[in-house]
């Protein structure tokens, strides 16, 4: 370790900042002073470790950051992760195919339907089944609405880091909450939905679900025309993300970052113009890129997103034909792939989710992975953070759009 | 000029807080508990047992086949098979669940039991006020708190109760035209053989079930 930086070595995974606390009361989470022995190069001064989280209102669940301040300057930031680890990957090994399929819901709680899909898509690619033509329209509207909703919650948590307690958020909600009710009416449950089989969907459009769907979707532009002029040309949320937390085009692809936080370094790559999986070759929709991978892009880049999104949204719900909406091949019981391995990749809201799966021919998969969007671009955030202060690391983490669920499993 | 931009935004805030008096689309909470927003057709929470007419145990439509358990992610359910039997709804001789526990404390709501299910015999309910002050055993269901009748099903899911009764009536027709040809037939073959011959003296016909 450099003299003058720190003393402890936090890469070591021995954390100094906050031990297993003892029975005793010792081991409580301190802040630790350090004396800097060479000034050379560096500022004067102690250098200060704050273990933000895991308990904090900033993180989006239980994850931590030790930081190390010089001043209110970050110096190093470590993120620490799996608080929330609830091995979901070694569950989905011993449980059959479709009994994995409500724990993918509760990798990323806010787009459950998305992970439904990127599953089914690499169980689908493994037993060859092909969902028909309404299920692929199906799950194209229900996977927009899902981006809608959560690109909408995550500039409303945004704003709530940043500090405009409730108001942002609760219009984010309020409209989130339209599209949480088509979920329901048609999954039966609002966050964890459980939709998506293989070869097609669990049920069918309920009547007149189509209808409310389309008066959602052509209500949507007012609300982000109105969020528009709400927030994107207020003079403090200009100040605190313009030019905070700059990811670099170089950075963004050597780190594998994926999804909005990728395109709005001006990378261009989006799954469903890559791989155009499912049917996304039929809808025109442009990819949104940023300029300078600074926060407001990555704000704005989510914004411009939902407005391509409801173009798909409005071909989909006007295009959708009838028939039948699972694969007569697909079976509910004694469903065993023959031996081989998929990997299904799908563009979530979030970045690239992947499932990558392994079969023996049979019943549960041998081996079963999920590439989570959220862990992945998570592993930038000390690039991002160095140099800002505190309070703009609370900004920048909550521009990655991480949900520990799924970056933890 | 600096601070423009905010005051647009003071003035959306504005709109959001006068139009919430006038359109609907802007006030979208209600006063629960006292007011209620209907539930939906697809609702769905924790499982319950089906069973027909008024006896939850002469009605019950699980046999005890015990495929939801083995299916369940969280393995929330537990079954015991009767030593007995009892007549199902076509009449045929099934077992029954001796034991059918749900610790709704581990269920996940996932509805796979229900997909699994050959016998229609259990269903999600919408019931969402369970709140208990023994978290262990007012959580875990029995065959008794779970068994509601078809009545309650077709109110909570109407649009799905009805398609299941028309698939049950249509097995229940199925099956009673099968046992009455079954009896015809078995009573032709029996005339038969008493008009053939006597020696070797023939097998007594076997008794109709129904």
């Amino acid at each position: 370790m450099s003299e003058g930086v720190i003393d402890h070595d936090l890469a070591a995974g021995v954390s100094p900042v906050s031990p297993v606390p003892q029975p005793d009361g010792s081991g409580q989470p301190t802040y630790t002073l350090t004396h800097k022995t060479s000034p050379a190069g560096g500022t004067e001064g102690d250098l200060l470790e704050v273990a933000m989280g895991p308990q904090h209102p900033s993180t989006h669940g239980v994850f931590r950051m030790d930081v190390a301040l010089d001043g209110e300057r970050v110096v190093k930031l470590k993120p620490v992760f799996g608080y929330l680890h609830r091995n979901h990957e070694k569950i989905a090994e011993g449980t059959t195919y479709l009994g994995s399929m409500p724990y993918t819901d509760r990798l990323d709680y806010f787009c459950s339907l998305t992970n439904n899909w990127a599953y089914a898509l690499a169980v689908e690619k493994l037993a060859g089944l092909q969902p028909p033509e309404r299920a692929e329209y199906i799950r194209v509207i229900t996977a927009e609405l899902t981006r809608l909703q959560n690109h909408t919650c995550l500039i409303g948590f945004l704003l709530q880091d940043m500090g405009a307690s409730g108001t942002p958020l609760m219009y984010a909600f309020r409209e989130r909450e339209k599209i949480l009710d088509l979920f329901e009416s048609l999954t039966g449950s609002r966050m964890m939905c459980n939709y998506m089989r293989f070869g097609g969907c669990r049920c069918d459009l309920p009547p007149g679900w189509l209808e409310q769907a389309k008066q959602v979707v052509g209500n949507y532009p007012r609300f982000l025309d109105e969020f528009d002029r709400f927030l994107s040309e207020n003079e403090i949320l200009l100040a605190r993300t313009q030019g905070v937390g700059v990811l670099s085009r170089g950075l963004a692809v050597d780190a594998g970052i994926t999804g909005p936080m990728q395109r709005a370094s001006g990378v261009n790559y989006d799954i469903r113009k890559v791989d155009k999986y499912g049917i996304y070759d039929r809808f025109q929709f442009r990819v949104p890129l940023g300029e300078h991978g600074d926060t407001y892009d990555r704000y704005m880049i989510r914004l411009l997103e939902m407005r391509e999104s409801l173009n798909i949204l409005q071909t989909a719900l006007r295009d959708i034909p009838t028939g039948p909406i699972m694969d007569a091949k697909a079976k509910i019981r004694g469903f065993r792939p023959k031996p081989g391995e998929a990997y299904g990749r799908i563009e979530a809201p979030k970045g690239e989710l992947g499932f990558y799966l392994i079969s023996d021919g049979g019943p549960n998969p041998y081996r079963y992975r999920v590439r989570p969007p959220s862990l992945i671009n998570l592993t930038v955030l000390e690039d991002m953070c160095l140099g800002h202060i505190v309070a703009d690391v609370v900004v920048i983490l909550g521009s990655v759009d991480i949900v520990l669920g799924e970056a933890d499993r | 000029m600096l601070g423009e931009g905010i005051i647009k935004g003071l003035a959306e805030t504005a709109r959001n807080f006068v139009g919430s008096y006038v359109e609907a689309d802007r006030l979208t909470t209600v006063q629960y508990p006292e007011e209620r927003l209907p539930t939906k057709e697809a609702a769905r929470n924790f499982p319950f047992l089906v069973f027909d007419g008024n006896d939850a145990h002469a009605g019950m439509r699980c046999v005890a086949c015990q495929i939801c358990e083995k299916e369940c992610p969280p393995q929330c359910i537990y079954i015991e098979k009767s030593k007995d039997k009892k007549p199902d709804y076509v009449g045929k001789p099934q077992f029954y669940p001796k034991i059918f526990d749900i610790d709704v404390s581990v269920c996940m709501s996932c509805q796979i039991c229900v997909e699994v299910c050959p016998f229609e015999a259990i269903k999600m309910d919408t019931e969402f006020e369970l709140s208990n002050t023994d978290r262990f055993a007012g959580l875990l269901f029995d065959k008794h708190q779970l068994a509601k009748s078809n009545e309650y099903y077709r109110k909570i899911h109407p649009a799905e109760a009805a398609a299941v009764d028309g698939r049950l009536a249509a097995e229940k027709a199925k099956a009673e035209a099968k046992t009455k040809a079954d009896v015809e037939a078995k009573a032709k073959a029996a005339a038969a053989a008493a008009k053939t011959a006597a020696p070797p003296p023939p097998k007594p016909a076997p008794i109709p079930t129904t």
